[in-house]
C-alpha cells in the first residue's frame, strides 16, 4: 500500500468550553486506506472527525489535509479544498426542502458549470452505486433512516472526492442494512480508490471495513493499528472496549463527597 | 451553601445582568457581522466562485413578499377604515369632521403601513426563517453546506436579507394604497365626500418625504426582520424544543426592534 499520508494531525489539543476534549493527538491517515476511529461515548471520536473538517477551530496543534494545512488556508483555499473531500453526516444532513436528486446534486450545481441533464446523469450514477436508483424524485423525509445515509453517500461521493469521512454510518441501523453500508465502503475504496476515514463505536462494522483502528479513549489516542493488531492488544482498555466491559473507575472518597453535595467547585461555577 | 446567603444572592443578581447584558451585545454584533457578511457575498460572491443564486432570491421574494400580500391587504384595509372611525369620532368635538383626511393620509403612510407590514412579516417570515435555520443547524445540514464548500451565509441567509429588503418596502407600498382606499370608502360612506374628492385631497396633502419617511423605515424593519431571524436561527441548541424556542424569541425580538427603531427613526427625521 502507498504510504503517502493524506491526513496528518499533529498533537491536536481541543476544549470545549473549559474542558479538554481532545488531548495530544497525533495521527495519520494513508492514502488509500480504509482508517477506523472507534472509541466510546465521550472520547472525542467525533470531536476529531470535525476537527479534520475543519468546523472548528483547535487550541493548538495542526491538522493537514491533502497537503495543505487546515488553519493556515484562504477562504478560496478551503472552498478547493472542500471540494476533494466528501462528508456523510451521521443523520445524513440532507436537506429537507431539496428532493433526494437535487441533493446529491447540490455540489455539482454550486461547483462546476455541467448544465442540468449532465447532473441529473451524474447523480443517478451515483445513486445507482449505493442502490438508491429511481428514488432521485423522492423527498428525503420520504426515506428510510437506512436510505438517508445511503443517500447521504451519494452526495458526498458526487463530485469524486479524494477522502470520504463518514460519522457513525451504521448508528441506527438494522443489522442487515449495517453491512449493506460496510460492504458499500469497501467498494467505494476499492473501485475508486478512495481514503475512507470512519468514525464509529460498532466493533462488527469496523473489523469488517478496517483496515487500521485508531482507539481513541477520553480524548487521547490508546492505540493506532490493524484489526489483528487491536484483537490481541493486551492493554486492559482495549480489551474492555473490545469485550463491552464497563470501566471499573477508582473513586476518591473525597472528590465523591465534593461533587455530591456541590460545594467548592472552584471559584466562578455557579450557574 | 452559596444560594442562602443573602449577599451572594445580590451578587449573583448582578452577576446575572452583567452576563445578559454581554450576551446581548455579543449578538447585536453577531448580528451586524452576519448582515456585512451577506453583503460582502452580495458584491464579491461571484468573484469568489460563490455567486448568490438570483433563483433562490426569488424563491425568498414569492414567500415574504407575494404570499403575504391578501393577509397584509386586509390588514391594512382594517387599519385605514379604524383610523376614519376613530378619527372622525375625536373631531367630531371640535366639528372638524372633513379635517379626518389629513390625519388617515399621514398617520398611514408615515406610521401604521410600514408598521403593520413590518409586524406581520416578523410573524410570517422572520419566525420562519428562524425556525428554518434552527432546523438545518439541529440537523447538520449546516455543518454539510460548509464541508460542501458552500458558504452558509452566502447560501442562505444574503438571499433572504436582500428578499426582505426588497419586498418590505414593496409591501409597504401595497398597504399605503390599501389602507388609504379603505380609509376613504369609510370616510366617503359617513361623511358624504366622493371618493374622488377624498383621493384628490390625500395626493395634495401628502408630499414626497412623508411617503420615503415610511419607506426607508421599512427598509430598516426588513433588515432587522431578517438579522434578528437568522441570529436566533443559528443560536439554537437542545434539538426541536429549542428551535421553538428561537423560534418565539425571533418574532418577539423582531416586533420590539421594530417598535423601536419606528419610534427612534420617527424622533430623528422629524427634528
Amino acid at each position: 500500500m502507498d504510504k503517502k499520508a493524506v491526513i496528518e494531525v499533529r498533537d491536536l489539543v481541543t476544549h470545549y468550553g473549559a474542558r479538554k476534549i481532545l488531548d495530544q493527538v497525533t495521527l495519520d491517515i494513508h492514502q488509500g486506506e480504509i482508517m477506523v476511529i472507534m472509541g466510546g461515548s465521550g472520547s472525542g471520536k467525533s470531536t476529531l472527525l470535525r476537527y479534520m473538517l475543519g468546523l472548528e477551530h483547535a487550541t493548538s496543534g495542526r491538522i493537514n489535509v491533502l497537503g495543505q494545512e487546515l488553519g493556515a488556508l484562504g477562504v478560496k483555499e478551503m472552498f478547493e479544498l472542500r471540494k476533494k473531500t466528501g462528508v456523510a453526516f451521521q443523520g445524513g444532513a440532507l436537506f429537507s426542502s431539496m428532493t433526494v436528486g437535487e441533493n446529491i446534486m447540490l455540489p455539482l450545481y454550486e461547483h462546476t458549470r455541467l448544465d442540468r441533464k449532465t447532473m441529473e446523469i451524474m447523480a443517478r450514477l451515483k445513486l445507482e452505486v449505493v442502490n438508491l436508483a429511481g428514488f432521485e424524485n423522492l423527498m428525503p423525509a420520504e426515506l428510510s433512516g437506512g436510505m438517508i445515509k445511503r443517500a447521504a453517500v451519494a452526495r458526498a461521493i458526487i463530485m469524486d472526492p479524494k477522502i470520504l469521512f463518514m460519522d457513525e454510518p451504521s448508528a441506527g441501523l438494522d443489522p442487515v442494512v449495517s453491512s449493506a453500508l460496510d460492504d458499500l465502503i469497501l467498494r467505494l475504496r476499492d473501485a475508486m480508490g478512495m481514503t475512507v476515514v470512519v468514525v464509529t463505536h460498532e466493533l462488527e462494522s469496523a473489523f469488517k471495513i478496517a483496515d487500521r483502528i485508531t482507539v481513541l479513549d477520553k480524548g487521547k489516542i490508546l492505540f493506532v493499528g490493524t484489526v489483528e493488531e487491536v484483537r490481541n492488544n493486551p492493554s486492559e482498555r482495549i480489551q474492555n472496549l473490545l469485550n463491552r466491559r464497563p470501566e471499573d473507575t477508582t473513586v476518591d472518597p473525597d472528590e465523591y463527597l465534593r461533587r455530591l453535595t456541590g460545594e467548592d467547585l472552584g471559584g466562578n461555577a455557579v450557574l | 451553601m452559596l444560594s442562602r446567603d443573602p449577599r451572594n444572592a445580590a451578587i449573583r443578581f448582578i452577576e446575572k445582568i452583567g452576563r445578559s447584558t454581554v450576551a446581548g451585545i455579543e449578538e447585536m454584533g453577531s448580528g451586524g457581522v452576519m448582515f456585512f457578511e451577506s453583503i460582502y457575498w452580495l458584491i464579491a460572491g461571484p468573484r469568489m466562485k460563490q455567486p448568490v443564486r438570483i433563483g433562490s432570491i426569488f424563491v425568498q421574494m414569492m414567500e415574504i413578499g407575494i404570499r403575504a400580500i391578501p393577509i397584509i391587504g386586509i390588514m391594512a384595509a382594517t387599519i385605514g377604515v379604524m383610523l376614519a372611525i376613530q378619527g372622525i369620532h375625536t373631531l367630531k368635538i371640535f366639528g372638524a369632521e372633513s379635517r379626518v383626511v389629513i390625519g388617515i393620509a399621514f398617520s398611514i403612510v408615515r406610521e401604521f403601513a410600514p408598521l403593520i407590514t413590518g409586524i406581520l412579516v416578523a410573524g410570517r417570515s422572520g419566525s420562519a426563517l428562524a425556525a428554518r435555520i434552527g432546523t438545518m443547524k439541529i440537523n447538520q445540514e449546516i455543518d454539510a453546506l460548509q464541508v460542501m464548500g458552500i458558504n452558509p451565509i452566502r447560501f442562505l441567509v444574503a438571499p433572504a436579507l436582500l428578499a426582505m429588503i426588497v419586498m418590505v418596502p414593496a409591501l409597504t407600498i401595497f398597504s399605503n394604497f390599501a389602507g388609504l382606499l379603505a380609509g376613504g370608502v369609510y370616510v366617503g360612506a359617513s361623511l358624504d365626500i366622493s371618493l374622488a374628492a377624498y383621493i384628490d385631497e390625500t395626493i395634495n396633502i401628502l408630499r414626497v418625504e412623508d411617503v420615503m419617511h415610511g419607506l426607508t423605515k421599512s427598509v430598516l424593519f426588513a433588515i432587522l426582520i431578517a438579522i434578528i431571524g437568522v441570529v436566533n436561527g443559528a443560536s439554537v441548541s437542545g434539538g426541536a424544543e429549542g428551535v421553538g424556542r428561537v423560534t418565539t424569541r425571533s418574532v418577539v425580538q423582531a416586533i420590539s426592534a421594530i417598535v423601536i427603531t419606528d419610534m427612534l427613526f420617527a424622533f430623528i427625521d422629524t427634528r
